[in-house]
């Protein structure tokens, strides 16, 4: 070998458990992945609602129910739930270190899974027109 | 001395109110502001979306919201949020392959960031301004 081991666990015990948190870089990395998804799905999100100014419901529900749209918002509203599910919950972690924590982080989960599955109700009734 | 059993006072690692604002700082803390401020946004969204599929005159509530002074400064707001927590997280996503942190590019990436975000949401709402024919 040529770089020195600083000690005699090798890299492969250190990693093996993940840290103390036993989840390693996992919900740092499911951040970067949601967040470089948002990029293009962000963009693609403020052209649709440009495009839906102005118009009346019926319009707008066509529109909305569109392959094309309804999958890209449906991937916008999962990407979006999913990222601020985890930053929420680390603002929560740096800022209540009471037993309120625990509750708001169970808030926190509860109102994403609303939103998201919310959102992707009525874009599945918008598609099928049910 | 009321308390006989004083936490001893042990030196503290220096946190927000001993440095200098500067604009590296300040952009962090808004990006964590916009952060919080479209999870709650979002609400918006959904009831937005819900409307739509719910039909005409739960739609009308909302357009009726959208159109007016107030819907539509919180509509700016989110707009201006989105984007530059997007254009943020865009800065954070270099900075996180080891790129960008010399003096001179840390400062002029966090500036494009903000003059980025509040031009394009400018940008943004002509465009929407126009798209609806100047009125609706």
């Amino acid at each position: 070998m040529s770089h020195k081991q600083p000690s005699m666990r090798t890299p492969l015990s250190r990693v093996r458990f993940l840290g103390s948190a036993h989840s390693g870089t996992d919900h740092f990395w499911k951040q970067r992945v949601t967040a470089v998804a948002l990029v293009p799905l962000t963009v693609i999100f403020v052209f649709i609602v440009i495009g839906l100014l102005g118009r009346n419901h019926a319009a707008a529900a066509q529109i909305l129910g569109s392959p094309f749209v309804a999958i890209t918002i449906m991937l916008f509203v999962i990407a979006s739930a999913y990222h601020m599910w985890l930053g929420m919950q680390v603002i929560i972690e740096d800022y209540v270190h009471s037993d309120l924590k625990l509750t708001l982080i169970m808030c926190n989960t509860f109102f994403c899974f609303v939103i998201g599955l919310s959102c992707l109700y009525a874009l599945v009734k918008l598609s099928f027109g049910v | 001395m009321a308390h006989t059993r004083r936490a001893v006072e042990r030196p503290l690692s220096p946190h927000l109110g001993i440095y200098r604002p500067t604009l590296t700082m300040t952009m962090s803390i808004v990006h964590r502001i916009t952060g919080a401020a479209l999870f709650f946004g979002t609400l918006l969204m959904a009831w937005w979306l819900l409307a739509a599929a719910s039909g005409p005159t739960a739609y009308a509530k909302v357009q009726a919201f959208t159109g007016s002074i107030f819907g539509m400064l919180i509509l700016f707001g989110y707009t201006w949020a989105l984007i530059h927590h997007m254009l943020g997280g865009v800065r954070h996503l270099i900075w996180d392959t080891g790129r960008g942190f010399g003096p001179a590019e840390r400062e002029w990436l966090t500036l494009a960031t903000l003059v980025g975000s509040v031009g394009l949401t400018i940008l943004i709402w002509i465009i929407g301004i126009l798209f609806m024919g100047g009125s609706r």
